[in-house]
């Protein structure tokens, strides 16, 4: 790889968007950062749209798989843009669309589940179960450990 | 693994005596709240299912344990990782049925009921119901259906406190409806 090219890719290196999903398909929490393009549908078609891709996949990877796995499902890349999942065992489903640069999303995904999602969310009785989050501290928590992940960059907005 | 040193709440101990007699208050206003020793039962499974839904929770969150294979691990991380953690004993796991799907945690000791003697008008109360409920419930939002229930209680004058789980069948997930 050229240098140049190196520095427009690290320069490039970013977080587009994150979705959270309960165990039942509903969208507990969706936030963008750097998304340029939308889909051109309402929010709620887009997160069925997401939940049910995700869900095939699921079915098809394991379906297909020469061995018994795990984990199953990790991430899928596009010319453009890298998904990654992650799926605890209670079924709560992580997804998190960075730029191609990024190899690896699978710890920063489990760190925001195990310290922002438990601590925040779980552990305050005030939030209602199976809902959309809107509590307060969560959304900002998430939103400044995002902003601070090392491939999490602005200047490609 | 360093993950887990950074989260506030580690290391936190609690008095136990505290803990213990916490849980005394709750189930005697409990049988104040209730006619019937049935009923008190039925409020702390219920309890219990509220709270193991969301220790599930804080359980994987903490132990990063992925999902087990089959029964016998469950069983096995149960008994030695989550009563560890949370209630600071090791219950052993014997009496397997033959198909592999029923098994009894004997606990040599249980927290919740070391000052606690039952007057003879509660002689059905199943006092420590709540952990039936925890379990129940946490176990629930990890696909798996259980049946949980008391076999054995020290309090009524058994042996050794026994919890048998049945493991009912496991809860597939499903598209939601609607979702073409």
């Amino acid at each position: 790889m050229r240098v140049a090219d190196r520095l427009e890719a690290e320069a490039k290196m970013t977080v587009h968007n994150l979705y959270i999903f309960d165990r039942n398909g509903n969208c507990l929490f969706y936030n963008e950062w750097n998304r340029k393009k939308q889909a051109g549908i309402s929010k709620d078609e887009e997160f069925k749209l997401m939940y049910g891709m995700l869900f095939s996949i699921k079915s098809f990877v394991n379906k297909m798989s020469p061995l018994d796995m795990k984990e199953g499902f990790l991430s899928f890349q596009t010319s453009k843009y890298k998904l990654h999942f992650y799926e605890t065992p209670t079924g709560l489903k992580f997804v998190l669309n960075t730029d191609l640069s990024v190899s690896n999303a699978r710890d920063s995904l489990q760190h925001l589940y195990s310290n922002i999602y438990v601590e925040h969310v779980v552990k305050n009785p005030l939030v209602p179960e199976a809902q959309t989050l809107d509590s307060e501290i969560f959304c900002s928590k998430l939103d400044s450990f995002i902003k601070a992940l090392p491939f999490y960059s602005p200047r490609a907005a | 693994m360093s993950r887990q040193s950074n989260r506030a709440t580690d290391n936190k101990k609690m008095n136990s005596e505290l803990f213990t007699l916490t849980y005394g208050a709750l189930v005697t206003q409990l049988c104040k709240d209730y006619e019937n020793d049935e009923e008190v039962n039925k409020q702390l499974d219920k309890m219990g299912y509220n709270i193991g839904v969301r220790l599930i929770e804080d359980f994987l969150a903490r132990s990063s344990i992925g999902r087990c294979q089959d029964f016998r691990e469950t069983a096995d991380v149960i008994a030695k990782v989550a009563f560890k953690m949370y209630l600071g004993t090791t219950p052993s796991v014997t009496n397997w049925s033959p198909a592999g799907d029923e098994f009894s945690l004997i606990l040599e000791n249980n927290p919740l009921v070391d000052f606690v003697e039952l007057p003879d008008n509660h002689s059905t109360l199943i006092y420590s119901n709540l952990l039936c409920g925890i379990l129940r419930g946490a176990l629930e939002m990890v696909q798996m259906a259980v049946d949980v229930r008391f076999a054995q209680d020290t309090l009524r004058g058994d042996n050794v406190t026994e919890i048998r789980m049945r493991f009912i069948k496991r809860i597939e997930e499903n598209l939601p409806a609607g979702d073409e």
